[in-house]
């Protein structure tokens, strides 16, 4: 143990020796780090958040589907859908979209029918009567109003349509309702100019829950032109946006992941001639092939472990106090309202110890070969060069 | 081995720090668990919604659970994907189920 301490101690004195080197070494790879677990945090954040918050979407959502795109529903389909044996309700549904050309934003339309439910992340209430809507804080920031200000959208005649704002939604819903208009239905179907006997798609709440994948296949079986979507197919999709294979994690990860790479590959194909040297001189006064590769091996662990716990301190604090700033316009893309949202630090520790072992190993192993190749020549020859 | 005290201080604040924030992230999820996290289910109840509000660029990443294959080409078969988002997000097709099926003539005339 005593003499494993005096290796560690001569290993950080040879370090301290080449430090602008070595600190260098440490910037680059922790930064290789930083980016990977910036990454690995901020996906994992999101796909927490929408798995915790979509687990109270509509249990099955039956759309229309003709030549190949999403078409507005019959409402005549609910009636055959309710039918169907184990089926606790079907509600149609309008919802829309809304290109604003000033700002050159999206907004999403949402007709809800009379509810008297006070919704807790709500500024205000939700719409009461047709002029009255409630809107997102994304749209409240791009526009300016506050609760008691008019909303003025042009409807598909081209006329303008006046709403009274009677609610905001709270900060804390960004991530869900940023973008939100939420209308009564009666006055998005207005708005649209949607034909009461159409819907955007249907909602339909099941009794057993267990019955949900086998009542989709009725429903596509009896309505051929419909797409039924279960709310776990929605939470999958939400996991497989967010995993280790995610495009997030292909655009951003890859690209460290081969700067780590070029890192380990520069360390294994050789090393310095003063590293080299160094290795002949420890051979020449009597150093035993085992102890050089122990110098190597706590030299290896000392450059990896401070990259990691560096990086891996500096990705959390990028992702969960600074809200990641250096990763938000790639998921931004186009968008004009994006939200801005507080991450809950939630971090997977399979995914944290994944990361240590494909950074520190690979880099343990690239620091002792050619080590070991030096150490096991003649000192006289190594010296030399 | 003052430098391997300075050495082992150093990664041991470190790991401190680490295992701190880790503690706190877990503390901070499950209160979430029981003040917003009920805000937001109750929302994503009422108004029945499907998706996060991340990327409003385009109708198919916008509610990328209820888009169809064929939103991301918008108007003809051979158009390239048009949105960045498009490159982050992959395709998911929920809930189609027709397929291409092959009626070779040699089977026919068996």
């Amino acid at each position: 143990m005593l003499r494993q301490l005096k290796i560690l101690e001569y290993t950080l004195s040879s370090l301290l020796r080449r430090k602008y080197k070595n600190l260098s070494l440490i910037a680059v790879y922790a930064f290789t780090i930083a980016t990977l677990g910036s990454v690995l945090f901020l996906t994992h954040a999101l796909k927490i958040e929408a798995t915790g918050s979509l687990t109270s979407a509509p249990e099955l959502i039956i759309q229309r589907v003709a030549a190949g795109r999403h078409d507005l529903i019959p409402t005549e389909y609910a009636k055959v859908i309710r039918e169907l044996p184990g089926i606790k309700s079907v509600t149609p549904r309008v919802w829309g979209y809304y290109y604003d050309s000033l700002i050159k934003a999206n907004l999403t339309l949402i007709g809800v029918s009379n509810y008297q439910e006070k919704l807790e992340l709500l500024e205000g209430r939700l719409p009461e009567n047709p002029q009255e809507c409630a809107i997102g804080m994304g749209v409240a920031a791009a526009f300016g109003p506050t609760i008691g200000d008019d909303l003025v959208l042009e409807d598909s005649d081209k006329s303008r349509t006046v709403f009274e704002i009677s609610g905001i939604f709270r900060a804390e819903s960004n991530l869900l309702t940023n973008d939100l208009v939420v209308l009564q239905e009666t006055a998005l179907r207005d708005f649209f100019s949607m034909d009461q006997g159409l819907a955007t798609d249907l909602i339909v709440q099941v009794y057993n829950q267990r019955e949900t994948q086998t009542l989709a296949k009725k429903i596509k079986y009896l309505l051929p032109d419909t797409r039924p979507i279960t709310r776990d197919e929605i939470l999958h999709t939400y996991e497989t946006l967010f995993n280790w294979r995610s495009g997030m994690m292909l655009a951003v990860g890859i690209a460290a992941l081969i700067a780590f790479c070029i890192l380990a590959w520069d360390k294994a194909t050789g090393i310095s001639a003063m590293e080299k040297q160094e290795i002949g001189i420890l051979k020449a006064i009597g150093w035993e092939t085992a102890e050089v590769l122990s110098v190597k091996f706590w030299e290896g662990l000392v450059i990896s472990l401070t990259s990691f716990m560096v990086g891996i301190l500096a990705a959390w604090i990028h992702v969960f106090i600074f809200d990641a700033p250096a990763l938000i316009p790639l998921l931004k893309g186009w968008s004009v309202l994006f939200p801005e949202f507080q991450l809950t630090p939630a971090v997977d520790f399979y995914q944290l110890f994944v990361l240590a072992f494909l950074t520190i190993i690979p880099y343990l192993v690239c620091t002792i070969i050619p080590a070991w190749k030096s150490a096991v020549t003649d000192p006289e020859h190594v010296m030399r060069g | 081995m003052r430098r391997c005290a300075l050495y082992f201080s150093f990664i041991g604040t470190t790991i401190f720090l680490l295992v701190a924030l880790l503690v706190y992230g877990q503390v901070a999820v499950s209160s979430e668990g029981i003040s917003a996290l009920a805000g937001k289910r109750q929302l994503t109840h009422l108004l029945g919604l499907t998706d996060l509000a991340l990327f409003s660029e385009a109708r198919y990443t916008r509610h990328p659970s209820q888009a169809d294959l064929f939103s991301p080409f918008q108007d003809f078969p051979a158009a390239f994907e048009h949105f960045p988002t498009g490159s982050i997000i992959p395709p998911n097709p929920l809930g189609f189920s027709s397929r291409i099926r092959i009626h070779h003539k040699s089977e026919q005339q068996n």
